[in-house]
């Protein structure tokens, strides 16, 4: 062994967890037991697209042909993966209406910033350097104005009209030569499809502006309506929402973007193109962005993502259509005891707001969220979209049977019973998971974010305040 | 027409959810898509396969790659065939792991929260580091978000980066850099390593300077020195490691590193054809406002019982919005506690024993081949470049043809290195499969 210059060689060693095996998988068991997943139970957690996700697609994943590959496999290695990319590409292309796609984004997030750079690289092809604003819709999740900062662009925010689509007047002001384009979540984050939707394309377009599709609800239409036809330059697609790679406690996801034809060149490299009976990479391609995460994207995301597919093939329309029945069933079943901000039919989710339980009874969506553990649920999404007060945010998702969407339903409508009869058993929620309620306040302010060995805190001698940050999440 | 696999609608359930709602037809739910954008055709996919059919056809794809247990693999270059323990992958199929997301609701998720409690303490420990957040997704993307933080917290905006970082790195932060606003300044090598005058002179008024350790070349940098040579210029030292080199080499941390970033595949994760994997980033407590992503906290609940919640969320995009540190969301939460439970089944000495027997195995293998090396003054872990004596990538070809395949050829991002190849040598390989690679090159 080759000795190691003074200073480059480690010194103290990390502490890492000194265990045997059978306690490692005692602790990791433990810790699984608790945790809430889909396979647990329901898991309504809107705008997160909580549905099943099938085994078959992690027996095939794990196949040594996929899971033992190497990156920099020479190209006759790795033909079975290339010809994977390729058709999952021409699939995605077919459910957006659109002509060419990259795989290389790993999220969502991550496929609207690829979409910002792109329009970006395509003005200044084109010699429009000065457009620099981006509108994003009030109703949008918070990547979107987030791309927008990190992209460079500047900022405009659109209103929501009374019907809860955008604020067409307002666009048809504002748009102008500084237009770099807009993002916008179709339908949107209320669950509603945007009914201007044509018009608005044709306000940017007309500006020489381009639309951006944020498919986080693509759910909804898949084999319905595309966004390619709807208008939209550039879409991405969530694989761990539409397409069922599992979320696994927060992440792999898997953000693909589609682009129309003139976008093309600007694509991340390489793109994996076909030439006969041969698949292979394209990285000559002089205008493109360049590369926003390592090799070709999160490739075991292609293959369950490309599993998952293949068992719908052209029924896929059939998928967004139980997503969007179960929806509007839970709708109708809940639309009496909670408020309904935007009075219309849903899509593949609805948003309720409990500022009627809170105007009355003094509950709050948190305290129904919290509720809902003790029924044994997931809680939906809160406190977002921002433009609802009390909002609850309810995505079913096609996986579910008519009657565990009952027994939700039925769970909700007790809880409402709940707030005006005996609202402490609410506000004292939950009395049945492995901690009550927890003290954010205090994390965030003592900010303890590793296990500090010796000189570890005790806090159990300060019983925390239930004090929550509201504004829990943006999917 | 059969039903669909995952589906759960009987029609008799239909046609009563359809009359609660009270519309007539599923078709009907669909009446505010304006009529000229409903898709008035069937999609163009191949038929609907059963479970068995995808099976074969996905196994038929899989059957046509050459991976790592067919041929015998010295390729490495930033993804590596270290042993991953049988317990990652019984654990990681936990369909409470596999199937949750993001811990939004503490109650729900404290198994998760604590396990990425702990993910941040082991990568708090391997780098020396204060604070880790939850993970990004990729080593390079994590290294582009390292460069955000230190953009805004020194108010600067230039980059150094060592030419001995791996390619895919440095494409992907000169990608992010327009919009965040950076201009990138390459410092190139000296015979296969960063020199500590160069880098001081590229980091005058720069932001951060980046280098890896050890390098994309396998050479172990003068780290302490080019560290000391960033923070002297007042910018961030930012260190790009290999997970699995430190048990052997010093943590970042330790040399005066403000942030140290890397790709955590090597430690718990299979290569995956390039992912998903996980990219760590750690910093000093100064820079934990400006950091990306998920952060976990431990607190209480209302009866004082320890527990862990999503912590430190005003700098994140679904509270700050166009203020927030960054736009991240979805993160590599199962490919991190893939790392942790891995890290965890290895323990400090196996950690120290992995390391030293690559160490041990590449030196051995230098010896064997006899070739030529590219860099000879050098100190290397687990990689190194030699001559081959021909363009590496026919030695490539060749080698493959008997079942070899012998490393990365250089060539493909660094001119006047078309006979160099970068062998890579892990744990899994033997000297008899050292003896083979001798062998097959020497052929």
């Amino acid at each position: 062994m080759p000795e190691l210059p003074t200073g480059l060689r480690r010194v103290k060693l990390p502490r890492l967890p000194e265990l045997s095996e059978p306690e490692v998988v005692r602790h990791f068991t433990a810790l699984a037991d608790r945790t809430f997943g889909v396979d647990t139970g329901f898991y309504p957690l809107g705008s997160c697209t909580m549905k099943h996700n099938p085994r078959t697609n992690e027996r095939v994943v794990n196949l040594p042909g996929f899971r033992d590959l190497h990156p920099l496999q020479e190209e006759d290695g790795a033909q079975g993966a290339l010809e994977l990319m390729w058709r999952l590409q021409e699939i995605l292309a077919e459910v957006a209406g659109l002509d060419a796609v990259s795989l290389q984004p790993a999220a969502g997030s991550q496929g609207e910033l690829t979409g910002l750079m792109l329009m970006r690289a395509y003005f200044a092809d084109r010699g429009e350097s000065e457009r620099d604003t981006i509108f994003v819709a009030d109703t949008a999740h918070g990547t979107n104005p987030a791309s927008v900062t990190m992209a460079g662009y500047s900022l405009q925010k659109v209103g929501t009209d009374a019907r809860g689509n955008l604020d067409v007047e307002s666009l048809r002001e504002q748009v102008n030569e500084r237009t770099a384009g807009l993002m916008l979540t179709n339908p949107s984050t209320l669950g509603l499809f945007d009914e201007s939707i044509e018009e608005v394309a044709a306000i940017f377009h007309d500006a020489g502006a381009l639309l951006y599709y944020d498919g986080a609800n693509l759910n909804a239409v898949c084999g319905i309506s595309r966004p390619g036809d709807m208008g939209f330059d550039i879409v991405h697609y969530n694989l761990h929402k539409t397409f069922s790679q599992p979320h696994g406690g927060g992440g792999p996801g898997g953000g693909p973007v589609a682009v129309r034809e003139m976008l093309e060149p600007f694509l991340p490299v390489p793109v994996v193109a076909r030439e006969g009976e041969r698949f292979g990479f394209d990285f000559d391609r002089p205008k493109t962005i360049g590369k926003v995460r390592g090799y070709y994207g999160p490739f075991g995301v292609f293959v369950r993502s490309y599993a998952f597919i293949r068992t719908y093939g052209p029924r896929l329309k059939e998928m967004s259509e139980a997503a969007v029945l179960n929806a509007n069933y839970l709708l109708s079943r809940l639309r009496e005891s909670y408020d309904l901000p935007f009075d219309r039919l849903c899509m593949h989710e609805f948003v309720l707001s409990a500022r009627n339980l809170k105007r009355e009874h003094g509950v709050s969506a948190l305290d129904v969220a919290k509720r809902l553990m003790d029924y044994g649920f997931h809680p939906p999404t809160i406190y977002f979209p921002l433009i609802v007060p009390e909002a609850l945010m309810i995505e079913p998702t096609e996986s579910e049977p008519k009657e565990r969407l009952d027994a939700f339903a039925d769970a909700m409508l007790a809880i409402a019973r709940e707030a005006a009869e005996n609202k402490e058993v609410v506000k004292n929620a939950p009395q049945h998971r492995p901690v009550r309620r927890l003290d954010e306040v205090k994390a965030a302010k003592r900010a303890i974010l590793k296990y500090a060995f010796d000189e570890h805190p005790d806090l159990s001698g300060e019983p925390g305040a239930a004090e929550a940050i509201e504004a829990q999440k943006g999917a | 027409m059969t039903q669909l696999p995952f589906l759960s609608l009987t029609e008799r359930d239909r046609e009563e959810m359809l009359a609660s709602v009270g519309v007539a037809s599923v078709d009907e739910l669909f009446r505010d898509i304006p009529k000229g954008l409903r898709f008035d055709r069937t999609l163009d996919l191949e038929p609907p396969l059963s479970e068995p059919e995808i099976v074969a056809h996905l196994s038929e794809l899989a059957e046509r790659n050459a991976h790592t247990g067919r041929e015998l693999s010295f390729l490495g270059a930033g993804i590596y065939d270290h042993y991953v323990p049988s317990l990652v992958d019984a654990l990681l199929a936990r369909g409470e792991f596999l199937t949750a997301y993001t811990p939004y609701q503490p109650e729900m998720s404290q198994g998760v929260l604590q396990a990425i409690f702990e993910y941040q303490t082991v990568i708090c420990e391997l780098t020396g580091m204060d604070v880790s957040n939850a993970s990004g997704y990729d080593g390079p993307a994590v290294t582009a978000d390292a460069c955000y933080i230190a953009k805004h917290t020194t108010g600067r905006s230039k980059v150094a980066l060592s030419e001995a970082v791996n390619p895919q790195v440095r494409q992907v932060v000169k990608t992010y850099a327009p919009g965040f606003g950076l201009e990138i300044v390459e410092v190139p090598h000296r015979d296969g390593v960063t020199d500590p005058d160069e880098l001081r002179e590229a980091a005058a008024d720069a932001a951060c300077a980046i280098f890896q350790q050890p390098n994309f070349f396998g050479c172990l940098e003068p780290a302490p020195d080019l560290a000391a040579a960033v923070s002297e210029q007042g910018g961030l030292a930012i260190a790009y490691v290999d997970p699995l080199s430190l048990g052997v080499l010093e943590a970042p941390g330790r040399y005066g590193c403000a942030i140290a970033v890397g790709e955590g595949q090597p430690a718990g994760n299979y290569q995956a054809y390039g992912g998903p994997h996980y990219g760590f980033l750690a910093a000093r407590s100064d820079y934990v406002r400006r950091m990306p992503g998920r952060i976990v906290g431990e607190t209480t609940d209302l009866s004082g019982k320890r527990g862990y919640v999503l912590t430190l969320q005003t700098r994140e995009q679904h509270i700050r919005r166009e203020k927030a540190t960054h736009n991240i969301t979805t993160n590599q939460t199962l490919l991190a506690l893939a790392g942790l439970m891995y890290l965890s089944w290895l323990g400090p000495q196996g950690l120290r024993e992995v390391g030293e027997t690559c160490l041990a195995l590449a030196e051995y293998a230098k010896e064997r081949l006899g070739l030529p090396l590219l860099f000879p003054e050098q100190t290397t872990f687990k990689e190194f470049a030699v001559r081959v004596g021909r363009p590496a990538n026919e030695a490539i070809a060749v080698a493959r043809e008997a079942g070899v395949h012998p490393g990365y050829a250089l060539r493909r991002d660094y001119s006047g290195m078309e006979d160099a190849l970068l062998v890579c040598v892990t744990e899994k390989r033997t000297r008899e499969d050292i003896d083979r690679l001798a062998e097959t090159l020497a052929a």
